[in-house]
């Protein structure tokens, strides 16, 4: 009985292929701007939160203004820090900016970072030649650099920097690495700075604290519990004093970033689903016209034995094929518009199950409810007028 | 001889605001199976609203009637739908096919709502075709048929459930005179073989054709010889 009526909406909705197309125009298109919002806005989600994560989810970083008391962090803090669970390693970061000098060639105003060896163990791709930073290093407080590609362009251009003096501060150090050159808007660049060990820099630079300091977490999802630890270590160091440091926890960034690309997600999807809604209008007023066309047809129907609800089904049918179809059509052209702007935009481009469900199955829904009413109509045709109309 | 339908004080009105107007006064009828029976009268008579009570198109206003022993009072539009499917078959002045299907498909229609699987209703209508003497046209349009071919379609159409009643209005009012006496020596080749008829028309020559004619005027029905 289902299968007799899908078939016989079918030959109704080929028989008017022009008037059908027409109709299916209007869901085609809301389904079509559905997906692609959708899912435009979904792969660039995913593409800017992926690129965040490279930058360390597993991180939290800990910015310290000190108190006029006590500046910034020392040693016996950073152990402390270090000793709390869940934390797979401290890299603290001081920084202070100098003059550098190699064969003659000077360089003015260049970014001095002192690093310890979990700088490098945590992100094994920093370096491009040459060995990391390593403890023994720290301890006996050596004078080694490792150096970003610019200053390997500037300094040593055409030759192996490894093993070269190079002269920072008024003090000879050696080159044992150099650092990638890294692209893009990562924070801070750094292809023109050069890193030595933090101990060294203590000393050298005449900075007396650390400023900054990079937390990597074994399990992230523990991150505000660490975040508690941490301050419970740094309150009684800075004596209770209100902005005393900052604790910037990557992976809250990440998810609130998330969560607000998921509303804007919904927004565009919702304003997208009133051109659904319009859609949806436009197949109950066909299924109105072809009701009134077609009367004469219930009502023979009707007397050939066709029950009311018979009616009904297949004018609902009817209109949920019109409406699936749109969808599907509208599945494909949004799929394809995501595909094109994605591309153009440089973004991922990916089509979840989830959003293709959704749409085949709110414009069948759409199907339903502006089907139903015309439907009920036709059902409740009287056959003797119905038939008197020819 | 069964008795396959009986109308016990028919009445029927209709309300145009608060007026109503009877249109069918205490209509008593009873007609045996087998029996070929027409009901003659001018437009205005009541007779369409006869043929819509006894086709349980529509239901009277007050009085009993039986068909095939059910109380048709009592049902409701599934129920009647139902009815209409198994126990009438309708023959239209205007023969009433689906312009987009074929003769076979449109034969096959009432089938479809009687729950046949496609195979036995393509077989059933068939042999109905066969039976009106147009199977070789079956794959034909309504509109690539003449008027007369058109009417036996219809024909086949109301057959093929074999229904208790053929309810046939002005079966030949749109036909010429001869394709006219065609389908009616093919209602007396039908009721020949024990299919009851009953025919609705104004024709008095066209009544004829029936062994029992039954006059309705002003809403009132007399029993004529013929």
């Amino acid at each position: 009985m289902l299968l007799e009526s899908i078939k016989m909406s079918y030959e109704n909705i080929v028989k008017n292929k022009l008037r059908s197309f027409l109709t299916m125009l209007g869901i085609v298109i809301g389904v079509a701007s559905i997906i692609a919002l959708i899912t435009i806005v979904q792969g660039a989600t995913n593409s800017i939160s992926n690129q965040v994560t490279e930058l360390g989810a597993n991180k939290i970083t800990v910015n310290v203004m000190g108190t006029p008391l006590k500046q910034g962090l020392n040693d016996e803090n950073l152990s402390n820090i270090s000793k709390l669970d869940n934390i797979s390693g401290v890299s603290p970061t001081i920084s202070g900016k100098t003059g550098i000098i190699y064969n003659g060639k000077v360089i003015e105003n260049v970014t001095v970072q002192g690093k310890n060896e979990v700088y490098f163990k945590m992100d094994s791709s920093l370096l491009k030649t040459g060995r990391p930073i390593n403890i023994l290093d720290l301890e006996s407080k050596n004078q080694v650099t490792i150096i970003g590609s610019d200053i390997v362009n500037e300094l040593y251009y055409g030759l192996n920097p490894i093993g070269k003096e190079l002269i920072v501060n008024g003090t000879t150090y050696t080159v044992i690495g150099t650092l990638k050159a890294s692209s893009g808007f990562s924070m801070g660049s750094n292809n023109d700075s050069v890193v030595i060990p933090y101990t060294t820099a203590l000393r050298s630079l005449g900075v007396k604290n650390i400023s900054s300091l990079d937390v990597f977490l074994d399990d992230t999802t523990l991150a505000d519990d660490t975040v508690t630890e941490i301050k419970g270590v740094l309150n009684p160091a800075f004596n209770y004093k209100d902005n005393a440091y900052t604790i910037f926890n990557m992976g809250d960034m990440i998810e609130s970033f998330e969560s607000m690309m998921s509303m804007m997600s919904l927004l565009l999807a919702g304003i997208a689903a009133i051109s659904l809604v319009v859609g949806g209008i436009g197949i109950m007023n066909m299924m109105l016209v072809s009701i009134t066309e077609r009367t004469t047809e219930i009502g023979l129907r009707k007397a050939l034995g066709a029950t009311p609800n018979r009616i009904q089904l297949q004018f609902v049918i009817e209109s949920i094929f019109l409406s699936i179809v749109g969808g599907v059509i509208g599945l494909v052209l949004g799929g394809l518009i995501a595909y094109t702007a994605s591309t153009l935009i440089g973004t991922e481009f990916s089509i979840s199950i989830s959003t293709i469900s959704l749409a085949v199955g709110f414009s069948g829904l759409v199907g339903i409810v502006f089907g139903y009413m015309p439907a009920r109509k036709a059902s409740q045709l009287n056959p003797i007028d119905a038939l008197r109309s020819l | 001889m069964a008795e396959v339908l009986k109308m016990q004080n028919i009445s029927k009105s209709y309300y145009m605001g608060e007026e109503a107007l009877e249109v069918l006064h205490n209509v008593n009828l009873t007609v045996n199976s087998g029996e070929f029976l027409s009901l003659l009268g001018p437009s205005g008579s009541g007779k369409s609203t006869m043929m819509n009570i006894i086709g349980c198109l529509d239901v009277p206003t007050s009085g009993k009637y039986l068909l095939s022993g059910n109380d048709i009072d009592d049902l409701d539009e599934t129920e009647l739908a139902f009815i209409r499917n198994k126990e009438i078959g309708f023959v239209f002045q205007s023969f009433q096919l689906l312009p987009r299907l074929s003769a076979l498909q449109n034969v096959e229609l009432p089938l479809i709502y009687a729950g046949l699987s496609s195979s036995e209703r393509k077989q059933r209508a068939m042999i109905m075709l066969d039976r009106v003497g147009l199977v070789d046209k079956m794959k034909n349009l309504p509109n690539q048929l003449s008027g007369g071919q058109q009417q036996r379609v219809a024909i086949a159409r109301a057959l093929v459930t074999e229904p208790t009643i053929l309810l046939a209005d002005e079966p030949t009012g749109a036909l010429d005179q001869k394709t006219g006496t065609q389908v009616m020596e093919l209602f007396e080749e039908l009721n020949h073989d024990d299919k009851t008829i009953i025919m609705i028309t104004h024709d008095i020559g066209i009544a004829r054709h029936a062994q029992r004619v039954v006059k309705i005027l002003d809403g009132y029905l007399t029993e004529q010889e013929v």
